[in-house]
């Protein structure tokens, strides 16, 4: 059993200023094995993964590989490698502005001359058999989010590599997408090759992985089989106690009552803007939850970011409660009293070298006007309200936004637009990559601010958070609008047979 | 004992707090300077009492030299810390633009053939004629940066290559010389004030630059579209504008030190005023500790490091190094500070301290 172990780390400790960020951790990770890693953001996840890959240097603690007495020292990402241990991680780390092949191999021939055809040829042999729909010459930026994604596990994976680290791989791939993914981890664990698997999809845990190793607060909660561990308890685990949250919010829908609850409070007709999708109408009533459904890169980021202005409008008309208003920019928006999270968070909405506290205000400062500030004791009151409010785990407001863990960011720019008080907000994707617990409170929060009359357009990739908080779906296909869908509607069958289309129109 | 190893604790943070803080480098930097000027020749701190030929009490010493020359230094890095925030990268005309704006106030008082024998107007009206320019400069600058998405010292490379032949070209390349005595107040002294004026004239530019951070938001929006500048628009603003803007506020820093650098001589020398100058206005933006890629900025600190620099620059003059060779000792300040803040040796200090504090803890337990 011992000679089975590839990897073993050892009462692993790190800390930063003000967070001890992983504290006596024990890792073990077998042969061929798909090792699920999980906890709530700031559990140590992508800490753990980072000291291993040398990233951040561990303040105590040993690692062992493949049952060697010697412990081994990683000291960069560069002595990992060495040791046949890669990452992918969440975010993409490629050079967006070279070649696919040339990213598949930067920083890996030792000699300063390379046969380019021959690594040309090497990678498209790899794409291939990978079935990844990209050619070795294409510019990295020119694929799509998903494509870049699989280029860094193809980028990995051709490393021959003995553990593979698959930090939130799939958060930007479709579901057929992670299909191949999955297959292509299937077939790597018969090649012997062991790998972590960090993600925030319960589903994906059950459906690929061998083990689940839990963390939280920065400390081992315990390694079990996955058949052990049903999901409910894998939940408790996690968060630390018993709940059913998961099951309380399901199907409750908002209901706001108030007189005018009927009204419309935002209308699109015919809008289209530069981003490449087709035009549109669109409505949201009052206190309404509605959402933007469909397929990675079926235009439902573009339709929300249309209506805000944040693309340049070709043409269409929108009205805000009744009234004919002109939206160029966001301000526009933000004076009719829209609010806009983006999908990117860290490209568009944190301002990372800035505060807690600058973060939050800044939306309602902008709105306020420049040569109006807010004193820095009202600032401090907006931020300490909303830290509390929202819960945002930071060592102060004067800590830069940067150091927070991404669901605690997300938590910072939702602050943010709810400080402005919108009339109509628009989240684009506030859930993702964050841990089940601020899920479920986000998911609260959208029904909550529902009920006192606040319209929101929710959009997310996870269909049953949809179906969740939305009375009302848009479904999308190829950057157009295909259907709408309420009421006895709602369900996964519906929206999939929607989204997938045929000739029932 | 609990509380005594706090103490230990807060005492070592307290040091590594001052350590990062964004003043320490200018002010380590000064007193080192200081202190050597200390020990190499005490007398380099002697200021004394003179009287000018007009009888006025003036000060005179190093000490006096780097209080009038590092004030026109601070103006400049007023706006060179606004552009290098917002635009993440540096405005390399200041020099040449000073030359256009002094040239411009002398066209203005002196006339077209530029041997007027009294002022041809208000020197006020010249100075905001020139304001004018030298703030079209800016525009110009700045609407190759933030519409044209042009790299700032690529554009303003356009302004330091011709600048200085515009300069000569407004006063048709003739030497115009201001003859009456009161032009000289702005960059000497005011009559019965024995402190150079441009020490006061910098001083007015940071109480408005204070108030204007003070009540205004530019500090929070030139950051923002430093730091992120998709996500600053995504909150409402206009990134374009606001480094537009930035070009414009050092356009009237730069009108301001021409007037100071004409008002020195009465006359002009086209292609020597000013020389280098932006490369020291820059450096004062490096030395306060300020990311020359942009986002977050400490003003105060900027304009201490122009006087460092200026500290450094005399220094080197009382060591009788030969100007022409000044800037290669420069240059070996230049490296100290990149290296000093450069990632990697922050680190190492950092990791030194933790050392050392470690250590302090362990002595305490045992």
């Amino acid at each position: 059993m011992k000679d089975n172990i590839v990897l073993e780390m050892k009462n692993i400790h790190k800390s930063f200023p003000g967070v001890r960020a992983l504290q006596g951790v024990d890792f073990k990770l077998c042969k061929g094995e798909v090792h699920a890693l999980m906890g709530e953001n700031g559990a140590g996840k992508s800490t753990l993964i980072k000291v291993l890959t040398g990233v951040y240097e561990k303040d105590d603690g040993e690692i062992y590989l493949e049952g060697n007495e010697k412990a081994v020292v990683i000291r960069s990402p560069q002595d990992a490698q060495n040791l046949g241990i890669s990452t992918v991680y969440q975010e993409i780390t490629l050079c967006p502005n070279l070649s696919v092949a040339e990213n598949m191999y930067i920083g890996r021939t030792s000699s300063m001359l390379r046969d380019w055809k021959k690594m040309n040829a090497d990678a498209e042999k790899i794409l291939k058999s990978l079935d990844i729909p990209a050619t070795a010459t294409q510019e990295l930026s020119s694929c799509s989010i998903a494509v870049q994604q699989m280029v860094a596990i193809a980028r990995a994976v051709d490393m021959e590599c003995k553990v593979l680290i698959l930090d939130e791989p799939t958060s930007s791939l479709d579901e057929q997408e992670v299909e191949k993914l999955f297959k292509l981890m299937r077939d790597l664990k018969k090649r012997g090759v062991s790998i972590i698997f960090v993600t925030h999809f319960l589903d994906q845990v059950y459906e690929i992985c061998d083990k689940i190793t839990v963390l939280r607060d920065g400390k081992l909660v315990g390694e079990f089989e996955i058949k052990d561990l049903p999901r409910v308890q894998l939940v408790a685990k996690m968060l630390g106690k018993e709940m059913d949250d998961m099951s309380d919010i399901r199907g409750e829908h908002a209901v706001y009552a108030g007189e005018d609850a009927g009204l419309s409070v935002f209308e699109a007709e015919g809008l289209v803007s530069d981003a490449g999708i087709k035009p549109f109408d669109f409505h949201i009533k009052k206190g309404e939850v509605n959402g933007f459904t469909g397929l990675l890169g079926s235009g439902r980021s573009e339709c929300v970011r249309a209506i805000f202005g944040a693309d340049r409008v070709l043409g269409g008309t929108a009205k805000k409660g009744g009234k004919t208003v002109k939206i160029t920019k966001p301000l526009d928006a933000m004076k009719q009293g829209i609010g806009y999270l983006p999908e990117d968070r860290k490209r568009d909405g944190i301002v990372g070298d800035l505060s807690v506290r600058e973060n939050i205000i800044l939306a309602l400062q902008v709105l306020k006007g420049f040569f109006r500030p807010f004193s820095k004791a009202e600032a401090n009151k907006f931020a300490e309200e909303y830290i509390k409010l929202l819960d945002i785990k930071t060592a102060s407001a004067d800590t830069p936004i940067k150091s927070l863990s991404g669901g605690n960011q997300q938590k910072v720019i939702l602050a943010r637009w709810l400080l402005t008080h919108p009339e109509y907000l628009i989240l684009d994707e506030p859930t993702r990559g964050i841990d089940v617990g601020t899920k479920v409170d986000i998911q609260k929060l959208v029904l909550k601010l529902a009920s006192e009359g606040v319209s929101v357009t929710f959009i997310s990739s996870e269909t049953d958070e949809m179906l969740r908080t939305c009375s009302r779906l848009v479904v999308m296909r190829d950057r157009k609008v295909v259907g709408e869908l309420s009421g006895d509607e709602l369900t996964q069958s519906m929206i999939m047979s929607t989204i997938a289309g045929g000739d029932k129109e | 004992m609990n509380a005594k190893v706090s103490k230990k604790f807060s005492i070592s943070e307290l040091v590594m707090k001052l350590v990062r803080h964004q003043l320490f480098i200018p002010i380590a930097a000064l007193l080192l300077l200081a202190i050597f000027n200390l020990i190499n020749d005490p007398s380099f701190y002697k200021v004394t009492l003179g009287y000018s030929s007009t009888g006025d009490p003036v000060l005179s010493g190093y000490p006096i030299t780097i209080l009038d020359f590092g004030s026109e230094l601070a103006i400049l890095a007023i706006g060179m810390t606004l552009v290098t925030a917002a635009t993440g990268g540096q405005d390399i005309s200041v020099g040449a633009t000073i030359a256009i704006s002094g040239s411009v106030v002398l066209r203005m008082l002196c006339g077209p053939d530029g041997r007027a024998e009294t002022m041809q107007m208000p020197i006020v009206v010249a100075f905001l004629i020139s304001c004018v320019v030298a703030m079209l400069c800016g525009a110009f600058n700045g609407v190759l940066v933030a519409y044209f998405k042009i790299q700032p010292m690529v554009a303003t490379l356009i302004l330091y290559t011709a600048g200085r032949s515009i300069a000569a070209w407004i006063n048709n390349n003739r030497l115009p010389i201001v003859k009456e005595e009161s032009f000289k107040v702005f960059g000497g002294f005011i009559p019965g004030i024995p402190i150079p004026t441009p020490f006061f004239i910098a001083l007015a530019c940071i109480i408005l630059m204070t108030l204007v951070l003070r009540f205004t938001n530019l500090k929070l929006y030139t950051q923002a579209v430093g730091i992120n500048e998709s996500s600053a628009r995504l909150n409402g603003l206009n990134p374009a504008m606001i480094k537009f803007i930035t070009f414009v506020i050092l356009g009237i820093c730069v009108a301001v030190a021409g007037l100071i650098k004409v008002s020195r001589l009465s006359t002009i020398n086209y292609s020597v005023v000013a020389k280098d100058i932006e490369m020291d206005a820059i450096l004062a933006v490096a030395l306060g500790g300020n990311a020359l890629s942009g986002g977050k900025f400490s003003m105060g600190a900027s304009i201490l490091g122009a006087y460092v620099i200026q500290f450094l620059t005399t220094t080197l003059y009382k060591l009788e190094v030969p100007s022409d060779a000044l800037s290669a000792y420069k240059a070996i300040v230049v490296i100290l500070l990149v290296v000093m803040s450069a990632p990697t040796v922050r680190k190492w200090f950092s990791d030194l301290g933790k050392k050392l504090k470690a250590k302090a803890s362990v002595k305490e337990v045992g």
